[in-house]
């Protein structure tokens, strides 16, 4: 998995509450058998005029000018900042695949539904989460300069805006230690192979008829 | 030492290890997979030269993109029209078959949407850990399991240790007592749920429903409630285990049998919170308070008893919220202080996780019974969840109503609650569904949803608008 330790990037806005992973990746992109390649679907509905197809050229496709990420002042941005809840619905893994895709490296709002949240960890997407107070500063903040960049430090865990304003943020030290080190979960959990047969050899005594059932 | 909730007891009991970061790992006893999200976890295994940890825990079924179309299906995979969607059902076959993962196929007896087939196969049982690439996986707490929905990193991280490294949640009750009125359904009183704590109400929390209107409950509406606990923000819902679960285990075809089956339930009698355990959150509502409820916006909590009328942007007390109601209200073409009876529907899709047992199929029929879809409406699309709920409606005649009504009888699968085969609503048309998310585009690119019960959702097919179905059921026809 890729690593995140700082990052310093354009910020860019989706400003509504509640924003859940059918509109962050529309479900006709599901079918994919792949893991890449969800950028250009990015908010599909929101983004362009017309329905979007799996496998279409985007380029070509009509887009919503008043969409804030359409605005020629926030392309290329790579910090997304959002409002609480953000990520709720659909369990799909395909929305912060889409996000990583677009160019997102991490995301800042007041809370994040968990499914969503424990998802970003996954691919290498840091989702900071800071008081409704000081995503409302941001908000303010980025809306009034334009090439609004923030400076994101996981090792400190904080948020730093070129303002003067240092935000600290909390998250679970081992997804922090896995994000910082790039490290595969599933490598780290084969490590614990006797601990998981150990586990397994007293439960099929105390619980039998969970084992050998399925065949 | 204090009482543990049910949850606690669930998570104690599959503790494989406990870190000193405060992450756990935690052991899971039954992995459902389908072929939206287990392609890449597949891939993922093979490009690390891994193998699943252990077959039997594994069960899988292809039901998200599937056609219901009946001439479409009898074709088989190979016959599958959307190509993108034939690969993708393909590439589960294959895997399923490279690994020797027991999957039902597509027109196989046992096939269904996961979440109907996990439970009425006996594939899961009270005290299970329950994971599926799915956010309704849910649903399987209705039998006293430990059950939530993950991605499709941890799909593979299942296959590969059987295991998932987790954080313990909090410990939530929702308590609803009393009784619930005529008319009056499980789908009624989770929504009435969601309504009341918000769809980030539960987040970071594992909710157990308790009281006696759940008591009184069937075991299929206790999954119709358990199902949509993630539109309440929490992963997991829960309901302790009584006779009905044991009665609702006994017989199915991977429940144990004889002296083990005893043995499992004399356990499973353990499943319950013990009366001095203490929740983090408590939520209280009343049975005999709960109306019909009809969702009139783009997310679960905009929801509302269907004798109401719609929010206006003066009550709303705070701009942020005057701003969502007015975009939702945009989207949904309506207008603040409309009654929500007003709404007149285009389609009506019955079916989805949520609401495609069998009793839900019986409370649609009792509505459709000789009835008829009123000529507004374009099209009545009735979903059975699995082949053995399409073969027990079939054996009862209820077919033979919705198709007398003018409804159409389709084969089992997702269908339009998710849209990703050709069931789906026109832009700008508006549903009476019984499905459990109304997101913007969510049946359709510009479709209107309406959440509401099988009942009221039949209602609302012959009405042609959005009904109080306690209206219908005094009616002589």
């Amino acid at each position: 998995m890729k690593a995140f330790t700082v990052h310093r990037g354009l910020v860019g806005p989706m400003d509504r509450a509640n924003v859940d992973t059918d509109m962050i990746i529309p479900k006709q992109f599901l079918k994919s058998i792949k893991r890449s390649g969800f950028g250009p679907n990015l908010f599909d509905e929101l983004r362009y005029h017309d329905e979007g197809q799996p496998g279409a050229d985007c380029s070509q496709r009509p887009i919503k000018a008043d969409f804030p990420l359409n605005l020629p002042r926030y392309k290329g941005a790579s910090i997304l900042l959002a409002r609480k809840n953000f990520g709720c619905g659909s369990s799909r893994e395909h929305a912060p695949w889409a996000l990583e895709d677009y160019g997102f490296n991490a995301l800042i709002a007041p809370s994040y539904a968990d499914i969503f949240y424990n998802n970003c960890f996954k691919n290498g997407l840091l989702p900071v989460i800071l008081s409704e107070e000081q995503v409302e500063t941001l908000f303010q903040e980025m809306a009034e300069k334009e090439g609004y960049q923030l400076s994101i430090d996981l090792p400190s865990q904080t948020v730093t805006t070129d303002s003067g304003h240092v935000f600290h943020f909390e998250l679970d030290e081992f997804r922090k230690e896995c994000l910082l080190n790039g490290l595969d979960e599933i490598g780290l959990t084969l490590e614990e192979a006797d601990a998981i047969k150990q586990y397994e050899t007293q439960r099929a005594q105390q619980h039998p008829w969970v084992f050998g059932a399925i065949k | 030492m204090t009482g543990r909730t049910l949850y606690d007891k669930l998570w104690d009991s599959h503790l494989v290890k406990q870190n000193t970061d405060g992450s756990s790992l935690i052991y899971i006893d039954r992995h459902v997979l389908h072929e939206v999200t287990s392609p890449q976890a597949f891939e993922g295994l093979r490009l690390a030269g891994r193998r699943p940890w252990r077959l039997d825990t594994n069960i899988a079924t292809p039901d998200h993109n599937i056609s219901t179309d009946k001439s479409e299906r009898a074709a088989g995979v190979a016959g599958m029209v959307d190509e993108v969607s034939r690969i993708q059902v393909q590439t589960l076959d294959d895997n399923c078959d490279f690994y020797g993962i027991k999957e039902f196929k597509i027109n196989e007896m046992g096939q269904g949407i996961v979440h109907v087939m996990g439970p009425e196969l006996g594939a899961t049982m009270p005290g299970m850990t329950v994971v599926c690439g799915d956010s309704h996986t849910a649903t399987h707490g209705a039998l006293a399991c430990l059950a939530h929905g993950i991605g499709t990193s941890e799909v593979e991280h299942v296959l590969a240790t059987q295991c998932l490294v987790a954080k313990k949640m909090k410990n939530m009750r929702v308590t609803v007592n009393g009784q619930l009125g005529t008319g009056v359904t499980p789908k009624d009183v989770v929504l009435a749920i969601i309504g009341k704590i918000g769809t980030a109400g539960g987040n970071e929390h594992a909710i157990e429903f308790a009281g006696s209107v759940f008591r009184d409950m069937s075991i299929e509406g206790r999954m119709t409630v358990c199902n949509m606990a993630i539109e309440a923000g929490a992963r997991v819902g829960m309901v302790a285990v009584d006779q009905k679960t044991i009665d609702y285990c006994e017989g199915r075809q991977f429940v144990p049998k004889g002296e083990m089956f005893q043995r499992a339930a004399s356990y499973w009698q353990t499943l319950v919170s013990d009366a001095d355990a203490v929740f983090d959150t408590e939520v209280v509502l009343h049975g005999d308070e709960i109306a019909p409820q009809v969702t009139w916006g783009t997310s679960p909590e905009m929801v509302a008893p269907v004798t109401a009328s719609l929010p206006t942007l003066a009550e709303q007390p705070s701009e942020e919220k005057r701003k969502g109601l007015a975009r939702a209200l945009e989207y949904m073409g309506l207008e603040g202080g409309q009654s929500i009876q007003s709404i007149a529907v285009d389609r009506v899709f019955i079916g989805s996780c949520t609401n495609s047992r069998i009793e839900d199929m019986r409370a649609a029929a009792a509505v459709a019974k000789g009835r008829s879809v009123a000529s507004t409406v374009k099209q009545v699309l009735v979903v059975p969840g699995s082949q053995m709920v399409k073969a027990q409606a079939e054996a009862e005649g209820l077919h033979e109503i919705f198709i007398a009504a003018g409804m159409d009888w389709r084969e089992p699968g997702c269908s339009m609650c998710l849209a990703m085969n050709a069931d789906k609503l026109g832009a700008g048309e508006h549903c009476a569904s019984t499905s459990n998310r109304n997101f913007e585009g969510r049946q359709g690119n510009g479709g209107r949803t309406h959440l509401m019960s099988p009942a009221m959702a039949a209602a609302a097919a012959v009405a042609g608008h959005i009904v109080d179905v306690r209206t219908l059921m005094g009616e002589n026809h």
